[in-house]
């Protein structure tokens, strides 16, 4: 067991280095660098304007020293302007030139400076994380007991019109995006053309206060394309449990069928969808990005959307790096809870 | 004149529809005659989840198709009617001429172009980009899947760290580093699609070759013929004027692909194949422990006829209904690429755009952003039921 972590996480780190330099190539690209330097300089610059300006702040040097010094394993660059001033990956504001450290990656735990917010790329990090979390926390909460329930009730009489009706729900709620049905939501439940105005058609305020007024519309948009994938797996493995042997042998001892559904059934039921809903995170990711972008609550997913729109390369970077290894931790969680959850698979 | 009521909209979009409506009564009642000589495409008209599915899924195929050839729109999709901003369905259009249409069926948006007409228009969209392009990852996902199956070892290794590599991007990551002017100015779209669409032209040649190897008098006339127009199609369309690839001389170019929608189609194949290829692999290692694959061995056939012609039909069934499910998902993508005003131009009649468009005036105005909501609803979930219908009908036998 602990081999196989160690395996999985050294294969973690590998796809982590890959796909921040595949960021880190593609925001690199000279058209990027361009635009990075009319956003930040002004937008009437020359060509030998760009490219003075980004010589100046170390963006022209070569793509794997760029990469080395934000790993932190090559030194900070240190550039004396054509202008004469002196500025380097590691001199900040407030520091001087003389006293700033050599290297300064993530390796020193520094994620570096974001061109966009003008602030620190970790601490910008992690207040947004902060809120993401308070989101998903709730979309958690709203989203995985119902959706188990929805599967249950379907899957343990397979063919009846429970079944069918809520299986054609699942369907439905699969099928709708989320910037469709955040808008569909919206439209009926916040808008003063329908003139049912329950809830908050913005999250704005949400990020200070949450309410069941302004913050229910984007959880709940999240939760419900997430929610019939879980559901309609939980139905198939509660079909699937209910027609074996120890059930049919408990129903012809008289058990009663709603003892027969919680004490036999669900436990082996809930195996497969506990990997799924782990499995889920990435998607989720997604949702989070399109409803923080539609509710304007300004989370993990609307700094992606900022940072990736304005092409602030450490910025895009630290969202790269958090994203892949969300996605990649809760693939190897769902891999060891399988095996704890089942005891006929090993791992080895 | 007076603004028309829920009832008289309701009618006149049925007949504005008509042309669909024939197409779609004609299509169906010569698969139900026929339905027992139509193999598993037949066993679909016994199901009435997957009939359901059929039927949306059609209505849109059909919608584009006629909506193209300016059959079912009133209006000209980017045309703005002065006086008809934002105003609510079934609004008449004030000292309108003669041959034009005398009302924004389903009102205007927030530049005064008819919602009914963009909605027709943006299905041709979707119609004519998401089942090529999930088509293209379907033929990169098995070109690749089916070795790596096959053989396993390193080269199985290697493709599956790859895979796993892309599938670890956040969708939207991606579609901001891709789908961005910059990116299309560097040229890498260009050159992906030099390479993603090398895909296809791999996928047939080898399908024909591994077939007809033992009769070369037919092989060679047919390669050379399959080859030779797919591949003159091929450079035709990746080679572009004024880009970075540029190989074809002017007048050999004959396809032109406008670069925007070139990279558009490329980013979605890209995030697309590797679900396939994971498919496709699990599906050939499953399949290849079964006896008729060793009995192909023992007959000392060729690893690729054992594989494209073997492995390939006997994994039909889950990758019809994946397929089906992928068209949806690649939709979905689409309409998000077009949510947040990347890649498409900002006027194209698409979804994405549209409910974009329509969101900021959420609040007052539902119309514009509504209806193509649904649109794309309605169209995924016939996909979804679809892919439901043919699932269950190919578990019956």
């Amino acid at each position: 067991m602990g081999l196989f972590i160690l395996r999985r996480a050294g294969m973690m780190l590998l796809t982590a280095l890959c796909l921040t330099f595949i960021v880190f190539f593609l925001a690199n690209l000279y058209p990027n660098l361009e635009k990075l330097a009319k956003t930040q300089g002004n937008f009437r610059m020359s060509e030998e304007e760009v490219a003075t300006w980004l010589g100046n702040r170390g963006y022209t040097q070569p793509l794997f020293v760029k990469y080395g010094e934000w790993l932190g394993v090559v030194p900070g660059a240190v550039i004396e302007g054509t202008d004469g001033e002196i500025r380097g990956r590691c001199i900040r504001e407030g520091i001087a030139p003389e006293e700033a450290s050599t290297y300064c990656g993530i390796l020193q735990g520094d994620w570096g400076y974001s061109t966009v917010f003008q602030d620190n790329v970790g601490g910008i990090i992690n207040i947004r994380l902060g809120l993401t979390g308070k989101l998903m926390f709730w979309v958690m909460v709203l989203m995985v007991p119902s959706a188990l329930l929805l599967g249950v009730l379907a899957g343990m009489r397979e063919g009846s019109r429970t079944d069918r009706t809520l299986s054609t729900v699942a369907i439905t709620t699969t099928a709708t995006p989320e910037y469709v049905s955040g808008v569909i939501l919206i439209a009926v439940f916040a808008s003063s053309a329908v003139g049912l105005k329950w809830f908050k058609g913005t999250a704005t305020t949400a990020m200070e206060n949450a309410t069941f007024e302004n913050f229910f519309l984007p959880v709940l948009t999240i939760s419900l394309y997430g929610m019939g994938y879980i559901a309609r797996m939980t139905r198939a493995s509660m079909a699937e449990v209910m027609t074996a042997q120890y059930i049919r042998t408990a129903r012809l001892k008289g058990v009663s069928f709603p003892n027969i559904v919680m004490k036999h059934a669900l436990r082996n039921a809930l195996i497969a969808p506990f990997t799924v809903i782990m499995l889920q995170f990435p998607w989720l990711l997604n949702g989070v990005v399109i409803v923080e972008t539609l509710f304007n609550y300004k989370g993990f997913g609307w700094t992606l959307v900022q940072a990736a729109g304005n092409n602030d390369i450490e910025l895009l970077l630290a969202v790269s790096v958090v994203s892949v290894f969300v996605v990649l931790i809760t693939q190897l969680i769902s891999d060891i809870g399988y095996v704890y959850l089942n005891p006929r698979i090993s791992v080895s | 004149m007076e603004p028309l009521s829920w009832f008289e909209i309701i009618t006149r979009v049925f007949i504005q529809f008509m042309p669909v409506w024939v197409a779609l009564i004609v299509l169906f009642t010569l698969s139900i005659v026929y339905k027992r000589r139509l193999g598993l495409y037949g066993k679909l008209f016994d199901s009435t989840i997957g009939m359901i599915g059929f039927a949306l899924v059609m209505f849109w195929v059909f919608t584009g198709i006629f909506g193209a050839m300016d059959m079912i729109i009133t209006h000209d999709p980017l045309a703005q009617v002065s006086g008809m901003k934002n105003k609510v369905p079934g609004t008449p259009i004030s000292g309108a001429e003669d041959g034009q249409y005398a009302y924004y069926l389903f009102g205007g948006d927030n530049l005064a172009r008819d919602v009914f007409s963009r909605m027709v228009k943006g299905a041709w969209v979707v119609v004519q980009i998401a089942p090529l392009a999930t088509l293209f990852a379907f033929m990169v996902g098995i070109t690749l899947g089916l070795p790596a199956g096959y053989y396993g070892g390193r080269l199985d290794t290697l493709l599956s760290f790859l895979a796993n590599l892309i599938l670890a991007f956040p969708v939207i990551l991606l579609f901001y580093l891709l789908v961005t002017p910059e990116i299309v100015a560097t040229g890498i779209p260009n050159y992906m699609a030099t390479v993603l669409f090398v895909f296809p032209l791999v996928f047939v040649g080898v399908l024909l070759n591994s077939r007809y190897k033992t009769q070369p008098s037919i092989r060679t006339p047919l390669l050379i013929v399959v080859l030779g127009v797919m591949g003159l199609i091929y450079l035709s369309v990746i080679s572009q004027a004024g880009t970075a690839v540029a190989i074809l001389p002017a007048f050999m170019d004959f396809i032109n692909v406008p670069g925007n929608i070139l990279v558009v189609f490329v980013s979605v194949v890209f995030v697309n194949s590797p679900t396939v290829f994971r498919i496709v692999r699990g599906l050939a290692m499953d399949i290849k422990t079964r006896d008729y694959v060793a009995a192909a061995q023992t007959r000392c056939e060729g690893t690729w006829y054992i594989m494209l012609w073997e492995i390939l039909p006997n994994a039909r069934g889950p990758l019809i209904v994946d397929f089906c499910l992928r068209i949806g998902y690649t939709t979905i993508l689409l309409g998000t690429l077009g949510f947040f005003g990347l890649g498409l131009s900002p006027e194209s009649p698409d979804w994405g755009t549209t409910i974009n468009d329509g969101r900021r005036l959420l609040a007052i105005y539902l119309h514009p952003a509504i209806v193509p909501a649904l649109s794309l609803l309605s169209m995924v979930l016939g996909l979804n039921l679809l892919a439901d219908g043919l699932r269950e009908e190919s578990l019956r036998d």
